[in-house]
């Protein structure tokens, strides 16, 4: 009895309630959209522009038509790009860089997350915060370290490796591997402990239980991690151009910016093509596997 | 199939002694529950048994040989985990066989067992899906399958049943009790749950801070618990203890609860009483069951009172009733006809031929 | 930090008493769990801390790197008013970029958090391309857009009687333009952040606080804001150092120009460490990025001993 009671006074005053709440609702969604495409515009007329800029010629371009605008679509930088040998060595070399070094990285952070995760053992709680420490130093801050210890390097063992590409081998997994390792702890974290001692019952090894049990079950965070892997080896920037000068030891982004500008002669079309072309193999991950992708970058910092 | 037997076994962690010192026989075919409340140690005592815990001290053997140095792959058993730790990236069938698979078993055989175990556990059908697409009891079921694939000497279960709801817990209690009926393997089953204890159990262990207080048949510790914890821990609602003296009224022996209430003592339990220190602070256990509502004529050993009823709980095969004696809340069990009401007086019976009597000092059933 | 692990581990073995194989079982999985780790820590301590230390060392040589000159090289950066328009510039830039990252960030992650869930992820994938670019290419596309001759946006603002600003041409505007490409660049992260922090907050709480009479923004301070709090202080915390190791941007949009206005401390060390070759000068540049770092190491020590103690 009393309950009906409540429910009846309470009733017409919801109501109105309601009434105003979905009315301020629909206003804000509406602002919300605005502000939506304001933001979105903002954050692609840069690519938008490349793609405009690489579809023109050179003439189109000194003519200084409507720069948003293409008058004359056409392919001819893709092409002169595309069979440019020098432009496809680029390519080539930072596609053999990114794939070594995502290997690498792989190879180096899933047993150590494994281990860090799982196999206690004195000193691994501190290695893992280390870890994680690690990836806050900036290659910035140790370009000139780096690029003076390779150099004695060379002198001493008589090995080059200022000014050889696989020299990005050596110090890409500086940039990748603290990252991964603690994406891949966070994820190995986060598998029950039963399911190890039932591996371990099951007869399976330490070996077995990381190959057959780990991997299969955190591939989302192993997937996670190679993206991130490949998008930073890929899109690195410093560390090339501090380590490699002749035109076929460069990868594509210092390859790009230090060949085709050339002097005070900025070509624009190309390198607007050629900017376009080195931003698709991340873009076009991105696009297939976009889950993934901020499923690693937010991992970092929400699992630790 | 083997026997499994812990001689002295002790787990300390650093410095708390989770587990102080084991000795229990389990034969052959058995099927024994460690069952105490959380902390108690059964848990720990199990994953020594499995190997995934080293023992501090003592021995642990399984079909005579110490397997204290062997790591759990040559143990020779099968666990059931609490939250099923089914391979999640595996089938039915793939989880079920990933042992025999590991030990590189003929893929003919591997198969056989498998059906074999889907059969037994009614499961055929879902051996191709992935453990997500499987309701709690399905995963349970699978667990199991798990087990019984191996053929081990020794099933292990971590309290298996505590992830699933009431009705799902009854359900596959029967399933375990059925399929250790038909594999006849020595089981060590863990859980806090005494009533999954006495339905399943040969023989019940029961547990309390790191050590045995009981072994015995489900009957043997309802009936004859040894201790306080173990009369208290079995049974439910638990048994009442009231606190009292002996006392010799008029050449018998009479149980007193304080000034006003007492109670004679049939025969039998008089003999075997008399010992007992007339000043010592005793407890009178009884099970709610042994009060009931005074019929017209009491039996032998059996003393009506009166009593005001607190609270009455309509069970409808039987009433509960609880109310106030000599300051000791008390529980009884009455026919729904016996017109217990909240709030009402009603003469009630107790059975003495079944009381307990314990040592309130020491918690030792006399 | 190899030494005392390995120590460590070493005295934990011997510690142990001998009884059981098990426990040597135990000892070898710790050596396998030593073993897995080696190659990071190898890596670690060979291409990261050595380098971090070893250019303490570097700091304090002459340019020719034969002679010990001390505090030499800070004294002569000191001196040089570049070097002061440098730390002035690096704070302007990485604290005024990392402020409009986080504000931008945070409201853009409402927005799209506003909207019907269907459509986020169609929004949430546009708004993050800026940060799947390689900086090093979309710089490349702002330079353009900011081309003294044939700037785009300059054209644009010329319809409205605007213009044309000198977007990389004169210092002010060449500090905008830096911190405005880092803020196209950096501002989806923090939108991400924000967003999977954002569903993380119950629909209750939002719930409950509308029933006492809450308004929106009252939401936000009383509920959003304190629910925030941990991911808002990692996510500045890690931008402010990203922000200020950055290099690519200033790099490629202006080189540290004009009149070496929008040097930070990245492009200094690199102007004068490599372009200049003298190594050690840079390397003392580079030194002054250490001080962010050590605050923000203290912070999330802080923060991980916190949480360890809580779980």
């Amino acid at each position: 009895m009393a309950s009906t009671v409540v429910i009846d006074k309470g009733a017409p005053t919801r109501k109105v309630k309601y009434g105003s709440m979905s009315r301020d609702r629909a206003w804000a969604l509406r602002w919300s959209y605005f502000f939506l495409i304001v933001f979105a515009i903002f954050s692609l007329v840069p690519p938008l522009y490349m793609l405009i800029t690489s579809l023109k010629s050179s003439a189109e371009i000194s003519a200084a038509t409507n720069p948003w605008w293409v008058f004359h679509p056409t392919l001819s930088n893709y092409i002169e790009l595309l069979t440019s040998n020098q432009f496809l060595t680029f390519f080539w070399n930072s596609a053999w860089v990114s794939i070594v070094v995502v290997t690498i990285t792989m190879l180096i952070s899933v047993p150590a997350a494994f281990a860090l995760s799982r196999m206690r053992f004195w000193g691994s709680a501190t290695l893992a915060t280390g870890v994680f420490l690690t990836y806050l130093i900036p290659d910035t801050l140790l370009f000139l370290p780096l690029f003076k210890m390779f150099a004695a390097f060379g002198d001493w063992t008589g090995i080059p490796l200022i000014n050889r590409w696989y020299v990005l081998l050596i110090v890409y997994p500086t940039l990748t591997v603290p990252f991964c390792t603690w994406i891949m702890i966070g994820y190995f974290a986060s598998i029950p402990k039963e399911l190890d001692e039932a591996a371990i019952i099951d007869g399976a090894s330490w070996f077995q239980t990381l190959t057959r049990i780990f991997i299969p079950v955190a591939m989302p965070g192993l997937i996670a991690a190679t993206i991130f892997a490949f998008t930073v080896s890929w899109a690195q920037f410093l560390y090339p151009l501090v380590f490699t000068t002749s035109t076929d030891q460069l990868v594509l982004p210092v390859g790009i910016i230090t060949t085709l500008i050339k002097g005070d002669v900025f070509n624009w079309g190309q390198i607007m093509t050629g900017a376009l072309l080195g931003a698709a193999p991340p873009l076009i991950i991105y696009a297939f596997l976009m889950d993934y992708y901020i499923a690693g970058l937010t991992a970092g910092a929400t699992k630790g | 199939m083997a026997d499994v037997t812990l001689r002295k076994v002790i787990k300390r962690y650093d410095e708390v002694e989770a587990v102080r010192g084991i000795d229990l026989d389990i034969a052959d075919h058995e099927f024994v529950v460690l069952v105490g409340p959380s902390g108690c140690g059964k848990s720990t005592t199990l994953r020594m048994i499995a190997g995934l815990e080293d023992i501090s001290d003592g021995d642990i053997m399984i079909g005579g040989d110490v397997v204290n140095d062997v790591p759990p792959k040559d143990r020779d058993i099968a666990m059931v985990f609490q939250n099923y730790a089914l391979y999640p990236h595996m089938t039915v069938a793939e989880n079920m066989s990933f042992g025999l698979r590991l030990k590189r078993y003929p893929k003919a055989e591997i198969k056989s067992r498998v059906d074999e175990a889907a059969r037994m556990l009614d499961i055929v059908e879902l051996v191709d899906r992935k453990p997500k697409q499987l309701s709690g009891g399905q995963r349970q079921r699978v667990a199991m399958g798990r087990a019984i694939v191996r053929n081990p000497k020794v099933f292990l279960f971590d309290e298996p049943l505590s992830n699933l709801d009431a009705k799902l817990r009854v359900q596959m209690r029967i399933e375990i009790k059925k399929v250790h009926q038909k594999v006849r393997t020595t089981t060590v089953y863990v859980t806090h749950d005494q009533v999954e204890a006495m339905t399943l159990a040969d023989r019940v262990v029961v547990m309390n801070h790191g050590r045995i207080e009981q072994i015995g048949t489900p009957n043997e510790l309802y009936h004859k618990p040894a201790t306080k914890f173990v009369a208290s821990f079995i049974g439910s609602p638990a048994m009442n203890f009231i606190p009292c003296r002996l006392e010799d009224l008029a050449g018998k022996l009479h149980v007193r609860l304080t000034d006003r209430t007492t109670f004679p003592l049939p025969p039998a339990r008089a003999a075997r009483y008399q010992g007992v220190p007339r000043s010592d602070k005793l407890l009178l256990g009884l099970r709610p069951e042994h009060i009931t509502e005074a019929r017209p004529h009491l039996a032998p050993g059996v003393e009506a009172f009166d009593a005001v009823l607190d609270v009455t709980e309509p069970m409808g095969m039987e009433t509960l009733i609880y109310f106030t004696l000599e300051g000791s809340q008390v529980c009884g069990r009455v026919n729904p006809n016996a017109g217990a009401q909240d709030g009402a007086p009603l003469r009630l019976a107790v059975d003495l031929n079944n009381m307990h009597l314990l040592n309130e000092v020491t918690g030792v059933v006399l | 930090m190899v030494d005392v692990t390995f120590q460590s581990s070493r005295v934990a073995g011997a510690g142990t008493r001998k009884r059981t194989s098990l426990r040597a079982a135990m000892k070898r999985k710790s050596t396998a769990a030593f073993l897995m780790t080696l190659p990071l820590i190898l890596l670690i301590a060979i291409l990261v801390l050595y380098p971090a230390f070893y250019s303490l060392h570097l700091a304090t040589l002459n340019k020719s790197m034969q002679r010990f000159v001390g505090f030499g090289n800070f004294e002569f950066l000191f001196k040089r008013q570049t070097f002061w328009l440098v730390v002035q510039q690096s704070c302007i830039f990485a604290i005024t970029a990392v402020a409009f990252k986080a504000l931008i960030g945070f409201i853009v992650a409402h927005f799209v958090h506003n909207i019907p869930a269907k459509g986020q992820r169609k929004w949430r994938g546009m708004l993050l391309v800026p940060w799947v670019i390689p900086p090093a290419m979309s710089t490349l596309a702002w330079l353009w857009l900011f081309d003294p001759s044939y700037s785009a946006f300059n054209y644009t603002l010329s319809f409205f009687g605007i213009g044309p600003i000198p977007w990389t041409g004169d210092a002010a505007w060449a500090r905008f333009s830096v911190i405005l490409v880092n803020v196209w660049f950096g501002a989806p992260f923090f939108m991400i952040m924000y967003l999977a922090s954002l569903k993380s907050v119950p629909e209750q709480l939002y719930e409950a606080a509308a029933i006492d009479g809450a308004n929106w923004w009252q939401r936000i301070w009383y509920v959003t804001l304190p629910m925030m709090r941990n991911i808002i202080a990692i996510t500045t915390l890690f931008s402010l150092i990203v922000t200020f190791a950055n290099f690519d941007i200033v790099r490629i949009l202006t080189a540290g120009g004009p009149l070496d206005h929008t040097h930070i401390f990245a492009t200094w060390a690199f102007r004068l460490g490599i372009e200049g070759g003298d190594i050690p000068l840079g390397a003392s540049v580079s030194l002054f990025m250490f001080p962010i770092l050590a605050i923000a190491a203290i912070f999330i020590l802080r923060d991980i001993n916190k949480r360890g103690n809580e779980a």
